[in-house]
């Protein structure tokens, strides 16, 4: 049972950053925009989240550090793909490369450094009860601000006026264009939460996960959150399911290898992204063959003077 | 009068290129490919300090550029071409993954000279360099069985290469010299350096019983998660104690800033020639870290271990080596396993209760 819980408590840590940067990007692909730079954006919210908590000593700085970055690093994509109407995909790609690279500037004079991890939450009382007692009452606040981020999302988008304005840019942004709503502006927003999102999650890597900096830590991250956008058919819910269906999966063969179960290790390495196909097939095949995404997403659009 | 111009252009683009050669002819460029980042604090920092001592001990008379975070595979070979093509005339690719491109760079190029290190395939112009760091890993295995109270080590590997195979072997065969009953869980990332998925991997196997963890990745965040659950685990290639100071028993140190020396030196004289070197505790190519956070009787112990594979009195490949099967494996060298039959290594010894993946 005590294995169990140690499962579980780390498959809500590995997940946690997934979910938070896919969250980050599912609004800025309902509004319409692709975004590919979530990978550098991670990663310099990484470098920056770490630094601003080395050199202020609080967490909650580190936090907002890595947000400033990463919201900095989208307003670079919003300037090209919105300002300048330049392809989205090349964009995105060219920001990771610069995200990756500019970060491993940044962070070259925190390499070796440490810090102390977030704190964990500890209710006297409620987190001592055996098995959920700490997976419900003891993690990081990073795990309840992910599920809390969630929630505001989904009510966001579902049951605000503003949330359907912005998914309606990304369904015909020239009808929202006609109808006179701003779809720049809109989609410029959503571009910077989704870059604050992706930066909250790359600092919640050397902040609360593995407490110092090295460059590269993200290592792919970012590539599995926007896969889990996707996967999730740009809803909010199955994103949840499909972000913890990852980490568990990636924890699970960890744990099987080191049971020495005798299954072949590459082949356990490869089954979370194995799994995330699987469903993504099953998926389109309930959904008549055609693709759930937001019909405008990647096209450029300029509005006509 | 374009015609001018581009006469002119091309003309001073022709004087800028043999002056640069010139001047280039003064200092031996000296070239490095790493794999991983240099604030790594593990394999490729080690290469990275190096080559800075390369730089103090000759000064004007090189110049080195190095390019990190080259992938191993097809990319390699035109990182490679690259620092050839810069006019760099000793390269040191620092991988085992870097083989087969520095191989196809040599044969393209053999007027360059080529250093690969911890591969087995060599040319006219290409050596090999590495390191017995089974030995090392004979003294951890040792220790670990000494300071292990739940009996189980937790081993993290990268991948089921012989290099790793057999420091997994040596680890287990050091062990259970002091404790027969002792067990190991291995894990594989398949990677040589992914912090999170170490981090992972160290999670795993301290929850699976595991409280002394091993690794054969190159970054400190196997020792940063046992130094917060109040474990034990030997670091590698560098030292990683500032990340677990009440953690770390000991770690292998790479010491690659001699041999860089020597071989720079004997390019610069001109007595370059191809060769194979695995130097081992009494080469120093590589080091152990000072013994810490043991106990004094279990500090001598490793110490005199140390020692007696310093003078080549003890050899973790002593035969018999009994294999997973129970069959003893043929002894190619004398009293211990000859070199070839380690570096070939893809079996466990008996007393491991795993299956190496691929087999």
């Amino acid at each position: 049972m005590e294995l169990v819980e140690a499962i579980i408590l780390s498959v809500l840590a590995a997940s946690t950053p997934l979910l938070i940067a896919a969250t980050g990007e599912l609004v800025t692909e309902r509004s319409g925009v692709l975004n590919l730079g979530v990978e550098g954006m991670m990663i310099m919210g990484a470098a920056c989240g770490f630094g601003a908590a080395w050199l202020s000593g609080s967490i909650i700085v580190g936090a907002i550090g890595g947000m400033i970055a990463g919201t900095l690093m989208s307003l670079i994509f919003a300037l090209m793909t919105l300002g300048l109407a330049v392809n989205q995909v090349a964009t995105g790609l060219a920001l990771t490369i610069l995200g990756i690279g500019l970060s491993g500037l940044i962070g070259a004079g925190f390499v070796g450094e440490r810090i102390a991890p977030a704190p964990h939450l500890t209710i006297p009382g409620l987190t001592g009860i055996p098995l959920v007692g700490r997976i419900v009452f003891g993690e990081d606040a990073f795990v309840y601000l992910s599920l809390a981020l969630v929630v505001a999302v989904w009510w966001f988008l579902y049951r605000t006026r503003a949330g359907l304005i912005l998914r309606a840019c990304g369904d015909n942004h020239v009808s929202a264009h006609a109808l006179g709503y701003p779809v720049l502006r809109i989609r410029l927003y959503a571009v910077m939460f989704g870059g604050a999102c992706a930066g909250l999650a790359g600092a919640y890597l050397p902040l609360a996960y593995t407490p110092f900096f090295i460059p590269g830590m993200t290592a792919g991250r970012g590539w599995i959150a926007l896969a889990l956008t996707v996967f999730a058919s740009w809803l909010p819910g199955r994103l949840v399911i499909g972000a913890y269906l990852f980490g568990a999966v990636t924890i699970l063969q960890l744990h099987a290898q080191a049971l020495g179960l005798g299954v072949p290790s590459q082949f356990m390495s490869s089954l979370p992204y194995l799994a995330t196909v699987i469903v993504l097939v099953l998926l389109s095949r309930t959904r008549s063959g055609g693709s759930t995404a937001p019909a405008a997403l990647g096209t450029v659009f300029v509005p006509d003077r | 009068m374009r015609k001018t111009i581009l006469a002119a252009a091309a003309a001073l683009l022709l004087l800028a290129g043999a002056s640069g050669d010139a001047s280039a002819a003064d200092k031996l460029k000296v070239g490095f490919i790493y794999l991983g980042p240099v604030g790594d604090l593990g394999w490729t920092y080690q290469h990275e300090l190096a080559r800075q001592a390369l730089v103090k001990e000759f000064g004007d008379k090189i110049e080195t550029t190095f390019l990190e975070n080259v992938p191993e595979g097809p990319d390699a070979e035109r990182a490679i071409e690259q620092l050839v093509r810069a006019g760099n005339k000793l390269i040191f690719t620092t991988s085992f993954g870097y083989m087969d491109p520095t191989l196809k760079v040599a044969k393209k190029y053999p007027n360059v000279h080529f250093e690969h290190c911890s591969g087995y395939k060599r040319d006219k112009n290409m050596s090999t360099y590495s390191a017995r760091w089974y030995q090392g890993r004979y003294i951890q295995g040792q220790i670990a069985a000494k300071m292990s109270k739940s009996g189980v080590l937790g081993y993290i590997g990268s991948f089921p290469i012989p290099e790793v195979v057999s420091g997994i072997n040596a680890t287990m065969l050091g062990a259970l010299s002091v404790n027969p009953n002792m067990k190991v869980k291995i894990i594989w990332v398949n990677s040589w350096f992914d912090p999170g998925k170490e981090a992972d991997a160290a999670k795993a196997l301290l929850d699976q019983g595991a409280d002394i963890i091993t690794q054969h990745t190159d970054s400190p965040a196997p020792m940063q998660i046992v130094s917060e659950r109040g474990k034990f685990a030997f670091g590698q290639d560098s030292e990683m104690i500032k990340f677990g100071p009440k953690a770390q028993l000991t770690s292998i140190l790479d010491t690659w800033a001699p041999y860089y020396i020597a071989r720079v030196k004997a390019e610069m004289d001109g007595t370059w020639k191809e060769s194979d070197v695995w130097g081992g505790l009494d080469t120093k190519m590589f080091e152990m870290a000072p013994y810490t956070n043991m106990p004094d009787d279990v500090k001598k112990f490793a110490e005199d271990t140390q020692a007696a594979l310093t003078s080549g009195k003890l050899q973790p490949f002593k035969c018999p080596v009994v294999g997973q099967d129970g069959k003893d494996v043929e002894c190619k060298g004398g009293d211990h396993l000859a070199d070839e039959q380690v570096l070939s290594m893809n079996y466990y010894i008996k007393g491991i209760d795993d299956k190496l993946p691929g087999k």
